[in-house]
């Protein structure tokens, strides 16, 4: 047998990335801004979008993909709001990849929704390698977390538009530097728009809110 | 953890692509990856090995070609190998990088009879 070489060059994630592009049209026709949410376990991410939810109820129409590995329980407590919610549980998997997304698009009614925010599965690492179809990312991370983030884990940093920086009512109770993360962060993305928020006494949302909203005039 | 879609990926598109070169099997695959794509190469050469098992890629082998980081630096103008992304241009330590490669994730040639 003769032995053969065939050359390739492809991209080994390339059927994530059309059917990322299908999303992506699905979203456009429908005139919905899709946000890919992403953070570690536990910084915020579900407390931040109910609040969202709640606050521009009278003004924004927004509907939630929820990923987790498994349980509902992010998608009851958007449910609560009254938005349009799916639960995705990825069964293992650490992130959410396009296909998901587009297995989800039927349950919605996308017509009246502005604003399709996509929680990812929460980890640093892996949800910033697969594109969703979204038309930007929004990473938070908590200052409990640790002022050493950027520098670690730098891709998903480098792959953000938006860095929310959560909790900062717990600046008295830890040791963090909001300048250090603010600075390393830009380092790795000189573009990145940074906002210092906290959910629990509220502080910086409305920065938050203006974004969204002009995002959304886009 | 996501090196097992990955490898579920290069199993698919190779074993779609054989038959167009009448290929039944394939001793290797040559992968090029970025240096800041975040894969272990550990962990995609044992997911490929336990996810090959059952189809025609039984035994064939991973080749993993590391590319390092490229940018240019758009303060100073001029373009770098990063040896340590992402603290700023090596020349200028400015931090408005435009990265070139590094963030790779490609099949580039796989080998067979
Ligand atoms: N002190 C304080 N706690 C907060 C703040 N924001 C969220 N929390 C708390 O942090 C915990 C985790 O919040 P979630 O919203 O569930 O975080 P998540 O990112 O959705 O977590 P996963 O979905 O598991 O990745 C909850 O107990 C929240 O009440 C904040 O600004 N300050
Ligand atoms: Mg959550
Ligand atoms: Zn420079």
């Amino acid at each position: 047998m003769i032995e053969i070489k065939i050359s390739l060059v492809k991209n080994v994630l390339e059927a994530n990335e059309r059917i990322a592009a299908q999303n992506r049209q699905f979203f456009a026709d429908k005139g919905v801004m899709a946000i890919n949410m992403m953070s570690a376990p536990g910084a915020g991410k579900t407390t931040l979008i109910e609040d969202t939810i709640r606050s521009l109820k009278n003004e924004l129409n927004i509907a939630v993909i929820e990923g987790d590995i498994q349980s509902t329980y992010d998608a009851e407590a958007i449910s609560a709001t009254g938005a349009q919610v799916v639960q995705i549980n990825t069964g293992g998997a650490c992130h959410l990849d396009a296909n998901m997304i587009n297995e989800t698009l039927s349950q919605f009614d996308l017509n009246l929704v502005d604003l399709l925010i996509i929680e990812n599965v929460g980890n640093l690492v892996c949800p910033a390698e697969f594109n969703l179809g979204e038309y930007c990312k929004v990473m938070l991370l908590s200052i409990s977390e640790g002022d050493d983030k950027p520098l670690k884990y730098p891709v998903m940093f480098h792959e953000a538009s938006v860095l929310l920086i959560n909790k900062i009512d717990l600046l008295p109770y830890v040791d963090c530097s909001i300048e250090k993360i603010r600075q390393e962060s830009l380092k790795i993305n000189p573009d990145l728009t940074i906002f210092e928020i906290s959910c629990k006494t509220r502080q910086g949302l409305n920065d938050w809110h203006d974004w969204l909203k002009a995002l959304l005039l886009k | 953890m996501h090196e097992l879609s990955i490898a579920q990926s290069i199993i698919e598109i190779v074993t779609q692509d054989m038959p167009k070169h009448n290929l039944t099997k394939v001793d290797t695959i040559t992968l090029r990856i970025g240096e800041i794509t975040q894969v272990m190469p550990d962990a995609l050469l044992f997911g490929f090995e336990c996810l090959s098992k059952d189809t025609s890629l039984d035994g064939t082998k991973l080749i993993i070609e590391t590319v390092p980081v490229k940018g240019h630096c758009k303060t100073c103008g001029q373009d770098f190998v990063f040896e340590d992304w992402p603290y700023g241009c090596p020349e200028c330590g400015q931090a408005d990088i435009q990265i070139i490669s590094g963030r790779e994730l490609e099949i580039v040639e796989f080998e067979g009879s």
